[in-house]
């Protein structure tokens, strides 16, 4: 029976990019599904009543939703071309990290976007330093995941988009070549992997959209 | 198998810390156990988890593994011979992730929040958050465990786990607000599924006792107000 994909996203959703991302590397087709946040479609929310979000993945019929746990997912049901190593430590560590950037990582990206003046002054230490294990764990390898992109790396891939976003934006640049020399390397090597570069939204509107989040937050209430 | 191979370093009354000792029992596999004083962080767990500085933390065979969820998937992919903890159809392990994550990321803020509220308003509010995220809860039991007497099925999986470390903790704030957290007649999934993993062999010697964790929580109190 072939598999009936579906993939619930925005266009802008740094979360649903990963699972495109793993899907598009297993060389899986799907259906895409684009939602309007502000209208959520009556499928999304059967889908998924816990949290009512994209991505969200359903698979002959069956949903799942929360990023990482779809990517595991997609992980176990087609082998080929695998994104978590092998040895069980090193799929731990690949698992902790992914942890370590949607927890700690990116809200503390995502405090230098939503303050300014003195706020800012002290969110930007606290994103190079959560920034400076990231830059410590890559340690000389092109990808975490070895020679090819992975877990880890699909994890951190949103940065790769935001983070020159966030320039442009705040006229803040987190990675500095000279400080995060690994990282830096890292960006273009991942921005160059085919399937990465061939699904970034339109930098255009992701400019305007980022913007927008900012000002929204900054604005008096 | 004797194995000093495998160390733990927690603190008892911690529930992170109990999903991992309750892991290693499912796998009948020993490990030292390294009691953290309260208060304060020993060298040893400074330099095994340096980002989070956090337990549990795992140590095997020199090697650290941080965050408590992501040590019991280790403990089930390292120890292959013992019973499975995550179930081996790769949907109902998705569900299992989903519902243990939820348990991280919602459930247990809820519940320290409703620890902490003060104000008869704030506690209000605190309450009815925690009451529906243990409502989800036992729907997630019906769905997941489908009749049978653990999430994870007949036996105790990577689920019953992520809750159910939480029970001692939850009973402990029963005693002490007066309120009913699993109710016989609200959530009799969970009320049933509760004494069954309470009593289990590899869980009953490691949920500190009711009374111990309200001594806890009064001493711990006491300190926050002497300060």
């Amino acid at each position: 029976m072939a598999d009936d994909l579906k993939v619930f996203r925005t266009w802008s959703s740094p979360f649903a990019l990963r699972i495109i991302w793993a899907l598009q590397l297993k060389g899986l087709e799907y259906e895409t599904i684009f939602e309007d946040l502000s209208q959520k479609s009556p499928l999304l929310l059967q889908y998924n009543p816990t949290y009512k979000k994209v991505p969200v993945l359903v698979h002959n019929g069956k949903p799942i939703s929360e990023s990482l746990v779809i990517l595991e997912y997609i992980e176990e049901t087609w082998k080929q071309d695998p994104l978590l190593p092998e040895d069980p430590y090193e799929r731990a560590k690949a698992r902790f990290w992914a942890k370590f950037i949607d927890e700690k990582l990116s809200q503390s990206v995502i405090d230098v976007l939503l303050t300014e003046a003195k706020e800012q002054e002290e969110a930007v230490p606290r994103a190079k330093e959560n920034l400076k294990y990231i830059e410590e764990e890559l340690k000389g390898n092109k990808f975490f995941g070895g020679a090819t992109i992975g877990f880890t790396d699909i994890a951190l891939g949103w940065t790769a988009n935001w983070l020159p976003l966030i320039e442009k934006v705040t006229g803040i640049k987190l990675i500095d070549a000279d400080k995060f020399p690994r990282i830096s390397e890292w960006m273009q090597n991942f921005c160059d992997v085919p399937v990465i570069k061939a699904n970034w939204p339109s930098y255009d509107k992701m400019v305007t959209k980022i913007q927008g989040i900012r000002e929204k937050c900054l604005a008096p209430k | 198998m004797a194995s000093t191979d495998v160390k733990v370093i927690g603190a008892a009354p911690s529930p992170f810390v109990n999903r991992v000792q309750i892991a290693l029992n499912l796998k009948s596999v020993d490990y030292e156990f390294l009691e953290e004083k309260m208060g304060s962080k020993s060298e040893l767990l400074l330099k095994s988890n340096p980002v989070h500085k956090k337990i549990p933390v795992m140590i095997h065979g020199g090697k650290p593994i941080c965050e408590s969820l992501i040590i019991v998937q280790y403990i089930d992919e390292a120890w292959t011979d013992g019973p499975s903890i995550l179930p081996s159809d790769p949907y109902a392990r998705a569900m299992a992730r989903f519902w243990a994550a939820y348990v991280d990321d919602k459930f247990y803020p809820t519940f320290r929040a409703f620890g902490s509220a003060e104000g008869e308003e704030a506690k209000a509010v605190a309450r009815e958050q925690l009451m529906e995220a243990i409502m989800l809860l036992e729907d997630a039991f019906a769905k997941c465990g489908k009749g049978k007497d653990f999430f994870g099925g007949d036996t105790i999986g990577y689920l019953d786990i992520a809750i159910g470390c939480f029970l001692g903790w939850m009973r402990a704030v029963e005693k002490m607000s007066d309120i009913k957290l699993i109710d016989e007649t609200k959530t009799p999934g969970l009320f049933g599924w509760a004494k069954r993993f309470g009593s289990n062999a590899a869980v009953k010697d490691v949920l500190p006792k009711t009374e111990t964790l309200v001594e806890i929580a009064k001493m711990m109190a006491a300190k926050a107000k002497a300060q």
